[in-house]
């Protein structure tokens, strides 16, 4: 089978643990206002690969991922799932690790053909990197044009599923990085047993000069980055929140 | 006649393992038979002194104060630089445990007249100096040089390669440097040693007068004499080195004064080091054992040592440090690798060495380069790696790939020229444009930017789209004739370099009979990699000027680029690199240089753009070439691994004498700050 891909990044140390092969997929429904990568948001103009091309692409690499492996990114993978499900089903059978980085928006749990085909995908990932955009769903809304009920819904999904989860965020001056915000996320992840890491990101302003090239309005251009200090101090926030909400269940 | 060793089994050599190496001049089978590898971590290292740092501070400000006067603080015009010109020069002389400065003051420059009185003229006046009218007088009417010597026999073919830039940086008027002398030598035998030694081997050259003999004899002779006068040059600090050196301190002093000697004696385009560390390590361990020095004091000897390193300078011009981008000495110390018998050769002295940049803060020389194998201890390889997170200023180099070919003694000259220690020696050659040689065979041996005909008037292309084949065919001819007039130019040089300015102290400090690799050295190789790429998989139409000259490409289609790791370019590059040398094997090479050939253009990439018109992959006229063997700038489209995987393609065979890859990464994309994530998350241990 062919996905429809953006980019391959044979270096990838952001992406999962350890150093790893890391597609790009094309297509994702979410316009999110901070996405550095717009290039990836239409299906169209990508390159065509199959499963077994970047399989036997990855193969060249091999020596230098051990300890690594596969992630899949974009774009949302997910909107090509047939493609993710086979690549990661034949990652899987040459003992390769595999890791989802996803925003989970397409999980339908209510739509038996759409669940069964997430049940399926799970058996062939070994790790899921959630990105919670924003913990409140009406502020979802505005920053990524997409409601939110659905990725909670999948973060559920995952947990019931005893997959690894890692849980990233974008801290953003005045969207997310808001302590009030920031404890709700804390407190919302609290409930799930299978949350592994949570990374959190800080605003950058990298993907300017993308929206500029592809002739696109950037929304946050007034919005500075955050520096390393915010956004440990915002971390702190989140596993604060995080376990007091834990306290509060085991005593309960 | 053999060496008397009675005498000088002294003081010096006390505590040792006996063998071979006191017999004969033989560091590596001292080294070997005495040193302590060590694979523990960093924490027994000492912090600098208040005399380091006191010491330190004035280098600071002194080079504060040359900054602020253009470049240049103070040079010799009067006083040509050789062993003994110049008295003792301190920094402060009651602080100071390592000794010594090219001329009586630091950052007072010498002179270095035998390459050629133009280039010191030259160096002089471009810093608002003028060399003295009775030197220059004795070094045009009297005294040749060797610039004078290699331009009485240039020829004209050769002079419009060199104008045109199709042949750049050739080491014809300037010293050509990448010798590294077996410095160590100085303080594990003493002069007295030495001297004896190369008595032994001028008499075993025997009495039939051939050309060989003569010169062979007549060099012996200079080293007889360099190695008096670099007893003399110690002696005015008022150190005896004559001996073999007693403990760690006088083992660096020794080592020192050896280098120093070299480099008042040469301004070559790379004066490096060698292999250093462990072999003083020995010693170290010694006094430590025996308590004679404290971690501290070793560590300010090792600290005030690379501050004199970090202190070498030479008169140099503009244009040169334009060739180089900046006014680098290249002292180069290789450290760590791994032995043949699979001990590693990291020791204490290899932690200490890269602690200066901690103790001393960071700096290109002296250019520290680990040996790298994948076998090292996994300490080293940390503390390693933590240095270079640091302090960027460590460089790297595949002791796996080397080690076969060169044993566990070997250093690297300037930035990748390995060599044997005392046993083997390069002649440097700059490098060959082997873009511009792609556009000769385009336009039949007409410069592309000055329109002059420097090649063989070959037939140029005359169809609007270029034919990969024909293409191809030209471009061997012409590559044929690029091999053969650079090898020309080279032999003329070394020739002239031996006789006129021969590296008399640094060949002291080397065997009788040394393997002498004739180094040659090709730019543009990705540029002519992806220009023949787009020949032969986009549609490349030439444009051409009034006078006819292809002086520019419109290229329709994508084409692959090397730094993608695919094959389908790549093999074109490594075709180009095994194709090269090829054709200057061919070729009569001066005192029966080992012909070898480098891609390593690390710091002359803007000037080659300059001086190269358009090229059919869509870089034009001025665009910087791509560094060493690097795949040009934003073509890599895959990550770092696809892209060193093609420059690993390259066959390291018929590029022996180094291929370079430059690569820069942003530190928040070699992985997670730990701070900020926070991974194997167990929030109620991670929190208290």
């Amino acid at each position: 089978m062919e996905g429809m891909i953006h980019s391959i990044e044979t270096f990838g140390t952001v992406d999962g643990p350890g150093v790893r092969y890391v597609v790009f997929v094309k297509g994702c429904p979410m316009r999110c206002k901070y996405c550095h990568n717009p290039d990836t948001w239409e299906m169209a103009g990508g390159t065509k690969m199959s499963t077994d091309e970047i399989l036997e692409d990855y193969e060249k690499y091999k020596p230098f991922l051990k300890g690594g492996g596969l992630t899949v990114t974009g774009g949302e993978p997910l909107v090509q799932i047939d493609f993710l499900t086979e690549l990661f089903e034949k990652a899987k059978e040459k003992g390769i690790h595999t890791c989802l980085d996803t925003s989970g928006i397409m999980f339908r749990r209510n739509v038996p053909e759409i669940y069964e085909k997430y049940v399926r995908l799970m058996k062939s990932t070994d790790l899921i990197m959630l990105d919670i955009k924003h913990i409140d769903p009406e502020e979802h809304i505005k920053l990524t044009s997409q409601p939110s009920e659905n990725i909670f819904d999948f973060l559920k999904f995952l947990d019931e599923q005893e997959k690894e989860i890692w849980i990233r965020h974008v801290l953003v001056p005045e969207i997310t990085l808001v302590p009030e915000y920031l404890e709700r996320l804390g407190r919302f992840i609290a409930q799930f047993k299978h949350i592994k890491a949570l990374d959190v990101l800080p605003y950058h302003d990298m993907g300017k000069e993308k929206y500029e090239k592809l002739g696109m309005d950037y929304v946050l251009k007034d919005v500075l980055p955050v520096e390393k200090e915010q956004a440990i101090e915002a971390r702190n926030v989140i596993l604060a929140a995080m376990k007091e909400e834990r306290q509060r269940l085991e005593n309960a | 006649m053999l060496l008397k060793f009675d005498a000088l089994e002294a003081e010096g050599w006390n505590g040792f393992v006996p063998g071979k190496w006191q017999k004969e001049v033989e560091v590596r089978d001292f080294i070997q038979k005495n040193y302590t590898p060590y694979e523990g971590d960093d924490t027994f290292l000492a912090e600098p002194t208040q005399n380091t740092k006191d010491l330190w501070q004035m280098v600071l400000d002194l080079s504060k104060k040359e900054r602020e006067a253009g470049g240049v603080l103070d040079m010799d015009t009067k006083v040509v630089s050789t062993l003994t010109s110049h008295g003792a020069g301190y920094l402060d002389k009651s602080k100071e445990t390592i000794v010594g400065f090219q001329t009586d003051a630091p950052f007072k420059r010498g002179m270095n007249v035998y390459g050629g009185i133009r280039m010191a003229m030259k160096a002089c006046e471009d810093n608002g100096y003028k060399v003295d009218p009775e030197v220059v007088e004795f070094f045009t009417t009297h005294r040749k040089t060797h610039n004078a010597g290699v331009f009485d026999v240039y020829d004209d073919e050769i002079r419009r390669c060199r104008s045109n830039h199709i042949i750049t940086g050739l080491p014809d008027a300037y010293g050509r440097g990448r010798i590294i002398g077996d410095y160590r030598r100085v303080a594990l035998y003493g002069i007295d040693f030495l001297i004896e030694d190369k008595k032994i081997q001028k008499e075993s050259f025997g009495n039939v007068y051939t050309d060989d003999v003569i010169r062979g004899k007549e060099e012996i002779s200079e080293q007889i004499r360099a190695l008096g006068e670099l007893k003399k040059m110690a002696a005015a600090y008022g150190i005896d080195i004559s001996k073999p050196a007693k403990n760690v301190q006088e083992a660096i002093q020794a080592v020192y004064f050896g280098y120093l000697g070299a480099v008042k004696e040469q301004n070559g385009a790379a004066m490096s080091l060698g292999r250093t560390a462990t072999f003083l390590d020995i010693y170290a361990e010694r006094d430590i054992k025996n308590g004679t020095f404290t971690e501290s004091q070793i560590q300010e000897f090792v600290d005030h040592f690379v501050m004199k390193l970090r202190c070498v300078k030479f008169a140099r011009t503009p244009e040169y440090n334009s060739i180089f981008a900046g006014d680098p000495v290249w002292v180069t110390e290789s450290l760590g690798g791994m032995g043949v018998d699979g001990r590693p050769l990291v020791t204490k002295m290899s932690f200490r060495y890269l602690h200066t940049l901690d103790n001393l803060g960071t700096s290109p020389e002296p250019n520290l380069t680990v040996l790298w194998s994948t076998k090292l201890p996994v300490n080293w390889k940390q503390y390693c790696a933590k240095m270079s997170i640091k302090s960027s200023s460590i460089q790297y180099e595949n002791d796996d790939l080397m080690r076969p070919l060169h044993g566990d003694d070997y250093g690297i000259a300037c930035c990748v020229s390995s060599m044997v220690i005392g046993k083997e020696m390069q002649f440097f050659g700059a490098r060959a444009n082997l873009a511009k040689c792609l556009l000769y065979s385009i336009n039949g041996g007409v410069d592309e930017c000055t329109g002059v005909q420097v090649g063989p008037k070959y037939r140029p292309i005359t169809s609007e789209y270029l034919d990969y084949d024909e293409v191809m065919e030209k471009f061997d001819d012409m590559m044929e004739w690029l091999a053969k007039v650079y090898v020309s130019a080279l032999n003329i040089i070394h020739y002239m370099h031996d006789k006129y300015a021969y590296e008399r102290i640094q060949m002291a400090l080397h065997d009788r009979d040394v393997k002498r690799y004739f180094a040659t050295g090709l730019a543009g190789l990705s540029v002519v990699a992806d220009s023949l790429s787009a020949i032969k998989y986009a549609k490349v139409k030439a444009v051409r000027n009034e006078q006819g000259i292809v002086v520019s490409y419109e290229t329709e289609g994508d084409f692959p680029k090397y730094g993608n790791n695919d094959d389908r370019v790549d093999k074109i590059a490594a075709s180009l690199v095994s194709t090269f040398m090829h054709k200057l094997r061919k070729h009569h090479v001066y005192r029966n240089g080992f012909p070898t050939m480098s891609i390593l253009t690390i710091t002359s990439n803007v000037t080659y753009g300059k001086n190269t018109g358009d090229t059919p992959c869509g870089r034009k006229h001025g665009q910087p070439f791509a560094p060493g063997a690097n795949p040009m700038h934003q073509r890599d489209t895959h990550g770092a691994l696809a892209s060193l995987s093609s420059v690993a393609k390259l066959p390291f065979m018929d590029s022996q004498d180094g291929i370079s890859n430059t690569f820069s990464i942003i530190p928040g994309a070699l992985g997670k700050e730990d701070q900020m994530f926070a991974g194997d998350l167990n929030v109620d241990l991670k929190l208290d």
